[in-house]
Order: structure tokens, then C-alpha cells, then sequence
């Protein structure tokens, strides 16, 4: 049902069975090491391309969501999932042998959460009983497609973010299994907002007014003050485009800046590891999910968080024409089972 | 412009970016990227100088010479992983001399060694050094014509 604006609600509370979660070296070497599934030394993973270790990744994950959950894999009903190559190539080669259908998704590295609302909706709406939602990205590939190449010696801005090597995935499944896992209870569907910036060195400021937006939006919708959430989390706002977020909030009178945090100041030491402004891309929002969040809602330690991915949605041509970046920002509300 | 909740005109927002952003710290940027060009430099300096002095090539072989060792240097170095290393810190320095050129070339091409060797080599080793390429030529080619109208009179 549809309440506000742009906000879901899902009566029937769809489950988050199971996450998984595999990340490659640089985000092994970060502080939230210990939460991810499987750590792979090699950011080829044993294959001969960055592409194809990205499908790899994901092929990983959702191995590992299975044998976690554990469940057979013709139970699953459906995939949805995304990454950031052209055609969403990362996905479509890992899905290929899998027998599974599929819903491939692009909404940048909001692409996670977008796949997560829409399981939910088809678990709630009853059409599937368990899916998946998960999404990957490779810090080779993404730099390949969207910058220079690897080797070429080019200096880095402060506000620059790296993007994350690795899959997440999460088990999405109707809520009358005998298991106590966490719930999705609203979702806010984002719209585009672009604020003119053209500085693809600063994605953070860019994205930030679509964060805002949504997040306002399902405060509004949910008639929630900001406080009713213990974390409220976005994607890959990185330093820079969390400071604008929280600013902007507090300009509207609502303070965030005790529960909020982002995936991509947490998955790396910002200062040891030489990050810049923080993580980024798809697999930034799904990892960290998956791995950290996830653990923090199962072990009670949190009991509600709404996760807010947001994703820019620019390409190489597009800003050669001269475009700016515009920006779209999904927010998913998770509740632990009482 | 899109629809959105926040208040602010596009320019408005601009701007109150620019005053948050993290610039780059210039100084010190421009310091090291000195440093390591200079030094890019000397080393070249002695490789002419070996080439001239010790082999006794004459001026113009040693410069030929010397230009193609520091290509290979900086292509051997590229395929090391380790001028990225030293681009990220020095910038400029090591972009502007001719290592940087053949780590433009030599990166691309390992790049896109994947898509096979003639439509990955080969289409894309220029991507980085081609724009460069083509503006060089052109505008050498326009200050040789301007030269040549100056010689006329």
C-alpha cells in the first residue's frame, strides 16, 4: 500500500532470511573486516578480467546466501539484481548458469536497496515466496568504464571516492517461516534531483539532495521523527556529501547527525588506507548491509534502521555532452521481529 | 531543473558546495610535482650525459637516444605498478615528461588487453595520449606556418 508521497508500506513484514556478503582486498584490510563471509586476496579472483571477476563476485555471493540460508537453489523464485557496467554485464554472466529468473536492475550504487524494495514488494504482494536481491561492483572495472585505466598515473581529489570490490546479497522471503529475522516494513521509492553538479570527482555533493529528498520524504510519509530510527544509514555519500546531508537535514529542522552514519566512511579507514572521501558503488551499500548491518539487527544490537542508497546516474558520455549528474536515492525501513 | 524539497536554486547550491569542498592543497602538490619532475629531468640529464661523454654519440643521437630510454623506463615502471604509485602522489611531476607520455600508452594498453590484440590493444592504446598526439601536431603545425610567414619578410 501506498501511503504519502512515494512511500510502500508492507503489511504482510517480507523477511530478510539471510545476507551474504564477499568483498575483495582493500575492503578485507578495512575496519569491518570481520563481518563479511568470504575476503578474496585476489581482486582478479582467479580469472582474466576485472569483468569477470565481478560476475565471479556475485556468483560467490549468492552461492554463499544459499548455503547460509541454507536453501536449494530451485526454491529461489526469482533474482533481482544490478551493477555498474554497461548492459549490467557483471550480473548477467553470473546469473547465466543458474536456472534462475531474473529482474536485472540499474540504478547506480542505489541499485541495492532497489532490488531489495522490489523482492519485498513481490514477496508481500504474494507472486514469490523467496528472492534475492544483491549487487556487485569491482574497483577495476568501474574505473575502466567510468575513468582512466589503472596504471595511468593520475593524482586523485580529496573528495574522490574508491569504489568497492565485492557482491552482497540478502534472501528475501514471505513472513510465515518459523525463523526470527528481520523484517522490511516501509520503502520510499526516490525520484531523480540534480542540483547542477558536474564534478565527477564529487559524487558525495551530488547525490546528498537526493538523499535528503527521500530521506525527508519518508519521515513525512511515515509521520517518524528521525529519532524513531537507531541508524539511519546511506550508501555512498563518502565525508563530504554526509556533512552537506546532515546540514541540509538541520536546516529543515531535523537533526540526524547522532544516528546517521555511511557505508562508504565505514568499510574503509579513510586516513590509513589513503581513501579520500570513502567507499562507493554498488557493492558498497550491499556489502556493508550484509555484512555489518545485518549482524547488528540479528544480534539485537539495533532494533530499526533505514538504509538509503543513493546512486548517480551519469555515464563517461553523458557528462562529455556537457550534463550534470543527476541522482536518485531509494530508502528501505528494516525492523527487527518482536 | 528537477523537483526537489530542498530550497535552494541550482547556483545557490554551487556554491555553498564550493565553500565546503576539500580542495586539493595546492602547495604542496606543486612542490612535489617539482620535485619529481626535476628529478624525472636529472635523471635524463644523465643518461644524455653517459650517451655523449662515455660512448661519444654525438649531440643528436645522445638526445634520441636518451629520449627512448626514458620511454622504455616509463613503460617498464607502468607495467610494475608502480608509476600509478607515483602519479598519485606526484601529479604533474610525472605526468609532463615523457615517462608520463608512455604511461598514458603503455596503461591503456594494458587495460584493455582483455578485448583481444586488435580491438583492444590496438583501438584503445591511444585513448589517454591520443588527444595529445593531435593537438601537439596541430599546434606545432600552426606555429610552423606562423614561423614560416615571419621568415617571408
Amino acid at each position: 500500500m501506498k501511503i504519502g508521497e512515494q512511500t510502500l508500506v508492507f503489511e504482510k513484514k517480507p523477511k530478510i532470511l539471510n545476507t551474504a556478503s564477499i568483498v575483495g582486498p582493500k575492503e578485507s584490510e578495512g575496519p569491518l573486516s570481520i563481518f563479511f563471509d568470504h575476503k578474496i586476496e585476489d581482486e582478479l579472483f582467479g580469472e582474466e578480467s576485472f569483468e569477470k571477476a565481478e560476475s565471479k563476485f556475485t556468483q560467490a555471493a549468492i552461492d554463499a546466501l544459499l548455503t547460509k540460508a541454507p536453501l536449494d537453489k530451485y526454491m529461489v523464485d526469482c533474482i533481482f539484481a544490478g551493477d555498474l557496467l554497461n548492459q549490467c554485464i557483471a550480473t548477467g554472466y553470473a546469473i547465466r548458469d543458474s536456472n534462475i529468473p531474473l529482474f536485472g536492475l540499474y540504478g547506480a550504487c542505489s541499485t541495492f536497496v532497489e532490488a531489495l524494495i522490489l523482492a519485498s514488494s513481490f514477496v508481500n504482494a504474494g507472486y514469490y515466496k523467496r528472492c534475492i536481491a544483491t549487487a556487485s561492483s569491482h574497483f577495476g572495472s568501474a574505473e575502466r568504464q567510468f575513468r582512466l585505466p589503472l596504471q595511468q598515473g593520475s593524482q586523485r581529489t580529496p573528495t574522490q571516492q574508491w569504489t568497492v570490490t565485492g557482491a552482497g546479497a540478502a534472501l528475501v522471503t514471505h513472513n510465515n517461516d518459523r525463523y526470527k529475522s528481520p523484517v522490511v516494513t516501509h520503502a520510499t521509492v526516490g525520484k531523480i534531483v540534480d542540483m547542477g553538479i558536474k564534478d565527477v570527482a564529487n559524487m558525495g555533493a551530488a547525490m546528498a539532495p537526493a538523499a535528503f529528498d527521500t530521506i525527508l520524504t519518508h519521515l513525512e510519509d511515515t509521520k517518524r521523527k528521525a529519532d524513531y530510527y537507531d541508524l539511519i544509514i546511506t550508501g555512498d555519500l563518502g565525508k563530504m556529501g554526509s556533512e552537506i546531508l546532515i546540514e541540509l537535514l538541520q536546516a529543515k529542522g531535523i537533526n540526524i547527525s547522532t544516528n546517521h552514519n555511511d557505508c562508504g566512511m565505514l568499510i574503509y579507514d579513510l586516513v590509513s588506507q589513503d581513501m579520500h572521501a570513502g567507499g562507493s558503488g554498488c557493492a558498497c551499500c550491499a556489502t556493508v548491509f550484509s555484512g555489518y548491518v545485518y549482524d547488528l539487527l540479528k544480534s539485537k544490537k539495533i532494533k530499526n534502521v533505514l538504509l538509503v542508497a543513493t546512486g548517480a546516474l551519469m555515464s563517461p558520455v553523458s557528462l562529455g555532452q556537457g550534463e550534470s549528474i543527476p541522482s536518485i536515492a531509494h530508502a528501505v525501513a528494516i525492523e527487527t521481529e518482536v | 531543473m528537477s523537483y526537489t524539497k530542498l530550497n535552494m536554486t541550482n547556483e545557490e547550491y554551487s556554491e555553498y558546495v564550493k565553500e565546503k569542498e576539500k580542495t586539493s592543497p595546492i602547495v604542496k602538490d606543486c612542490l612535489i610535482a617539482f620535485l619529481v619532475g626535476g628529478l624525472i629531468c636529472i635523471i635524463g640529464q644523465l643518461i644524455f650525459d653517459i650517451f655523449e661523454k662515455q660512448y661519444g654519440f654525438s649531440f643528436k643521437n645522445a638526445s634520441t637516444y636518451t629520449t627512448i630510454s626514458l620511454i622504455f623506463i616509463g613503460a617498464l615502471l607502468t607495467a610494475l605498478r608502480v608509476y600509478s604509485k607515483i602519479g598519485d602522489k606526484a601529479g604533474a611531476g610525472s605526468i609532463i615528461p615523457i615517462t608520463g607520455f608512455s604511461n598514458s600508452i603503455v596503461s591503456s594498453a594494458i587495460e584493455h588487453k582483455t578485448e583481444g590484440v586488435v580491438m583492444g590493444i590496438g583501438a584503445n592504446m591511444f585513448k589517454v595520449a591520443g588527444p595529445v598526439l593531435v593537438y601537439g601536431v596541430c599546434s606545432s603545425m600552426i606555429i610552423g606556418f606562423i614561423y614560416w610567414l615571419i621568415k617571408l619578410f
